[in-house]
């Protein structure tokens, strides 16, 4: 095998990190992912089970995004804005959903609980 | 003298502003910032797709409940998440020019994609034999069904444009016409498919697990 041709403060040097540090995190990811489906073996209520596996399954993306994707070793200035532009898109869209509590409660203009709009 | 005629005088040569000696504001190679763009629009693409679904879910009174058993999500999830580690361990390898090592775990991690696929492909059968199809289904709202299948075929496109590139940078990485950054790029779109299924699984999956 070459020698690698990497400065120990480059950007490339990360990927120099012990296998162990990657077994950990692929650990702590099956864990996570076992986490959610116990959480889904409940049978909680819907809302409380999508409270409780939503949050896993952003800290599972979180330290897959930071360590796997490796974006906790770029500038800084990369790190944020990657962060800061999709959290604001993903959150933007959540914008819609009073409108789809108006199709649960049934008013205005929507049959109750069906999702069908009359004509 | 500005901080301009400054610079000019050291280098011998000017910055454009907000940057400095010359180094891009982000310090990203030009592969790797296309990659991660991609993957912020990719993210809003799926985020999307699960808001919709979120909201049809949220206001039908009969959505259906059709999966008797989690094992082969969490199957397909163990797979899924060992082909990210797999992947990682080729990257290692490719930036430590170990070219027979990269291509190896790059290769493993293909497979493990292709057996993801398989699995998944075989649990559309299953459904479509139990009478799902895409404006249909036995058990309540039809709406799951579109929405069903639109998301996890959204994310199976995913696997099968992973698995062909995996195939082709590997191969051409074997023979010497690919860098590590390739690899790493590469990499970067595969860990983004796994990262995908860690909300496809609890929100389409084990939410709508049969009582």
């Amino acid at each position: 095998m070459d020698a690698p041709d990497v400065h120990p403060n480059s950007p490339e040097a990360r990927y120099t990190d012990s296998v162990g540090k990657y077994y950990a995190i692929y650990v702590c990811l099956l864990i996570l992912a076992a986490i959610q489906f116990y959480i889904g073996s409940l049978h909680l209520e819907t809302t409380a089970a999508f409270a409780r596996m939503l949050f896993v399954a952003i800290i599972e993306a979180g330290i897959a995004i930071m360590f796997f994707m490796h974006l906790w070793a770029e500038k800084r200035n990369w790190l944020l804005f990657v962060i800061i532009f999709t959290v604001f898109v993903t959150v933007a869209m959540q914008y819609g959903w009073t409108d789809s509590n108006r199709m649960e409660t049934g008013a205005p203009y929507t049959l109750p609980k069906t999702g069908v709009v009359p004509q | 003298m500005s901080q301009a005629d400054m610079t000019v005088a050291a280098h011998g040569h000017h910055h454009p502003p907000g940057m400095v000696e010359g180094l891009p504001p982000f310090t990203v190679p030009a592969k790797k910032m296309a990659m991660w763009l991609f993957i912020i629009a990719d993210a809003a693409t799926f985020a999307g797709c699960l808001v919709a679904y979120g909201f049809l879910r949220n206001g039908s009174s009969t959505w259906p409940r059709p999966f008797e058993s989690i094992t082969n999500a969490a199957i397909m999830t163990f797979i899924l998440l060992t082909s990210s580690l797999t992947m990682l361990l080729g990257v290692r390898a490719a930036k430590a020019a170990d070219r027979s090592g990269a291509f190896r775990w790059t290769m493993i991690t293909m497979v493990l994609g292709i057996i993801f696929a398989a699995l998944h492909i075989r649990e559309w059968l299953e459904l479509i034999n139990r009478g799902m199809t895409l404006s249909h289904n036995p058990w309540g709202d039809p709406l799951f069904g579109s929405a069903f299948f639109s998301i996890t075929g959204l994310h199976l496109l995913h696997v099968t444009g992973g698995v062909i590139a995996l195939l082709i940078i590997g191969l051409s990485w074997n023979a010497g016409h690919r860098t590590a950054e390739d690899i790493e790029v590469a990499g970067l779109y595969w860990h983004f498919v796994d990262l995908v299924w860690m909300f496809v699984v609890p929100f389409v999956y084990l939410l709508n697990l049969a009582h």
